[in-house]
């Protein structure tokens, strides 16, 4: 018996098996729903434009380890998720170069100039898309209409320039103008809800981000579930505002995330310059995570009041 | 719903394996190897020579300090050395080896006590001193000196610990299946040892046969209350189920009495019980054998001092080549590079993982996920407490209540980037009251 050579570890002696690239393949799974969403009501330059996306974040992540003398990690996914997310949350109408653009962006100054996975304090890929947005505000926000291409108006541009409503159910299925991978809310929806059911989305941001916008607006006399549907909301939401690198690690940091995140948003699409303002909001956000980090340490069992 | 606590984690119990088994009486060993040290305390002192022949119960090692408790032989036989051997903390400790005669002869000292209802509360607990009773389920607490809080901490729940939370262990709960009365009679000593008239056996639900079993030996007992327990690790750490049962929560750097409970494990309740019924002090246990890594995964009723190797042969061996040994259970147990290593008084149980099982993972950059913050069943903030000991910044580890972790595992368990957070954190601890020391 004494053949055997053991092996000596200190405990815990199991583990989960969860692992950094089960989450990220999970949420780029989600993602594929509202991709298709685009694909169906954008054609084939939506698919076009995530692909390249995709391709250019996970290029700019190896070429940066690269040089650094660094281990080549793409395979943990995380840049796969923010090439995705990129490619989502533009137009379908954008040059695909400056897609290219968004990506390396998104990955070089969003997250690897941080030090790579876990250290960057804002979302890469909003990193990336508020870059387009300020270098390329007209092709940014030269939208098109579903299925026939013809440029038009996204609904929260229609709601806050000409006060046109959109009908809800246009909303929900995503036959309108918007961002590639927003305009179906039955899509993010879906994808959102396997995160949850999966544990890879904590529901209070959410719940609490979704809600601040719901009563804020109603209270403000507007129309809560058009504000919900419309935009970026959902997406965001679900899939940008859940980002675990840059928000809370505490519960209750998350709901004061969502609600923070929330009043943003409402402050933006009814009071800003912009009609929309979920990437900002989540940005702003990101900002106050490490203090609100700091104030929320939970009480400890036990604990002994000292002061 | 059932009584439970905030925090912990839902892994893989693999209790199938021992679970409907018996408790067989392990072969007696040609040699035992009884450790000095089973306990929290100061180590005894061999009071027998090399050449001396002992009996089975003859008190081999004397406690001197009040945190401590006597040893005795588990078999009869000469004793042929005294001298450091290894021990399932990983040091070498000083032990007394005793050849078996195979006679399994009886020390005359060795006669049951009074009946329970004619014993005082003081001949109880110097019974249970001097039957070297500890804590079974692995700490190893002299029994007698929690049942001797000072003056000013008033006792009045007594909770038996009969959780069992550890994946793969099952020694308690065929305790509980097979001796329910045992547990009850030691409780009651407990009991009444202390005064205390309220008195809670918490079990959880994924042992219903021992649930069954215990409410029906507590029937005539109107001040114990069997308390079916949620499923989850670590429902039987002392603070999750005195929080759990009670609603108390014990202060931090506090012990249990601070809150008024004591708790005691089911398995030291029926070693309680031994003592009243025969005399015998706690020279034998069950310990659980089991793993993949075992042919045959058993609960023995080992002697103290039975080398480990020794029940593994007895559970038919190695199935598969095995990788890690360990004393105790997957989550807090230690791991062992010998298989001479003795069963002591805590040795709940000896777990084979096969080599395929045993994986060596790579750590990753931290993603913040908070999955460790979820688990912590002291809300704690592990990811903050990894990188302080990362970095060696002990003084914020410290402010970060660092000191109250209890080492369950939850957040390395569930950490995706495979950080080793509860190592970490159990690195800083040693470095904090190392720095408090000097």
């Amino acid at each position: 018996m004494s053949q055997y050579k053991f092996l000596i570890t200190s405990s815990p002696h199991i583990h989960s098996g969860e692992s950094v690239q089960k989450i990220m393949f999970s949420v780029a799974g989600a993602l594929l729903l509202p991709t298709l969403a685009g694909v169906y009501f954008f054609g084939t330059r939506a698919l076009i434009l995530v692909i390249t996306a995709t391709l250019a974040a996970v290029a700019t992540e190896a070429i940066f380890q690269k040089l650094r003398g660094k281990p080549v990690t793409v395979w943990d996914g995380s840049a796969i998720v923010t090439g995705m997310l990129l490619a989502l949350n533009v137009t379908p109408a954008l040059p695909v170069w400056m897609v290219v653009v968004g990506s390396v962006v998104a990955i070089g100054l969003g997250k690897m100039i941080y030090g790579g996975l876990g250290m960057n304090p804002f979302n890469p890929a909003l990193i990336g898309r508020v870059f387009l947005t300020v270098t390329f505000p007209v092709q940014m926000t030269t939208w098109i209409n579903p299925v026939d291409g013809t440029t038009g108006a996204t609904p929260l541009a229609l709601m806050k320039m000409q006060g046109v409503p959109t009908d809800y159910y246009k909303l929900f299925i995503g036959n309108v103008g918007g961002c590639l991978g927003e305009t179906s809310a039955l899509a993010v929806l879906v994808g959102g809800l396997y995160l949850i059911y999966k544990g890879y989305v904590d529901w209070r941001i959410p719940v609490s981000y979704i809600g601040t916008v719901a009563v804020l607006t109603f209270i403000l006399g507007k129309d809560p579930i058009f504000h919900i549907l419309a935009g970026g909301l959902l997406l965001g939401a679900f899939f940008m505002a859940t980002d675990m690198v840059t928000t809370p690690v505490t519960k209750l940091g998350r709901i004061i995330f969502g609600i923070g995140a929330g009043i943003f948003v409402v402050l933006i699409r009814l009071y800003g310059g912009y009609p929309e303002g979920v990437s900002f909001s989540i940005l702003l956000m990101n900002a106050f995570t490490p203090i609100i980090n700091r104030l929320t340490v939970p009480r400890i069992y036990g604990e002994v009041k000292t002061r | 719903m059932l009584k439970t606590f905030k925090g912990g984690i839902h892994p893989p119990y693999n209790k199938e394996l021992t679970k409907h088994k018996p408790v067989e009486k392990a072969k007696l060993p040609q040699r035992v190897v009884i450790p000095m040290s089973q306990h929290v305390g100061a180590p005894c002192e061999p009071v027998v020579k090399v050449g001396d022949h002992v009996k089975v119960g003859q008190k081999i090692g004397e406690a001197k300090a009040f945190v401590s408790a006597p040893i005795h032989s588990s078999v009869s036989g000469k004793v042929v050395a005294i001298e450091p051997r290894p021990h399932a903390s990983g040091a070498h400790v000083m032990s007394v080896v005793i050849e078996s005669d195979g006679t399994d002869e009886v020390y005359e000292g060795v006669k049951p006590p009074k009946p329970l209802e004619e014993l005082t509360p003081d001949e109880i607990k110097n019974l249970i001193r001097e039957a070297g009773i500890v804590g079974m389920g692995g700490a190893g607490f002299p029994t007698q000196v929690k049942l001797s809080p000072p003056a000013d901490k008033k006792i009045d729940t007594i909770i038996v610990n009969g959780a069992e939370c550890e994946p793969y262990l099952t020694a308690d709960h065929r305790l509980m299946v097979e001796r329910p009365e045992d547990v009850v009679l030691g409780l009651r000593a407990i009991m009444k040892a202390t005064g205390v008239n309220r008195a809670y056996i918490g079990i959880e639900d994924n042992k219903p046969d021992a649930i069954e079993a215990m409410k029906e030996a507590v029937k005539s007992f109107s001040d114990i209350e069997v308390v079916p327990l949620a499923t989850k690790y670590p429902q039987g750490g002392e603070k999750q189920l005195i929080n759990a049962v009670t609603g108390r929560e014990v202060p931090s750097g506090g012990l249990p009495m601070d809150v008024g409970v004591i708790v005691d494990n089911a398995g030291t309740c029926a070693a309680i019980a031994n003592v009243l019924k025969t005399g015998m002090p706690l020279i034998e246990r069950i310990t659980t054998v089991t793993g993949a890594g075992v042919k045959e995964p058993k609960n023995l009723l080992a002697r103290i001092g039975t080398p480990v190797g020794e029940l593994i042969e007895q559970c038919g061996g190695f199935a598969g080549e095995p990788g890690k040994v360990i004393m105790g259970g997957p989550m807090m147990g230690i791991s062992q590079s010998s298989l001479e290593v003795p069963v002591m008084k805590g040795t709940s149980g000896v777990l084979v993982l096969q080599k395929s099982e045993v994986k060596t993972l790579e750590p990753m950059p931290c993603i913040k996920c908070a999955r460790c913050v979820d688990a912590c069943p002291i809300h704690l903030l592990p990811t903050y407490l990894g990188k302080f000991a990362e970095k060696g910044m002990w003084d914020e580890a410290e402010k970060y209540h660092a000191l109250d972790c209890i080492e369950c595992g939850c957040c390395a368990y569930v950490c995706p980037a495979n950080i080793p957070l509860t190592q970490l954190i159990r690195l800083a601890k040693n470095r904090i009251l190392a720095s408090k020391k000097k």
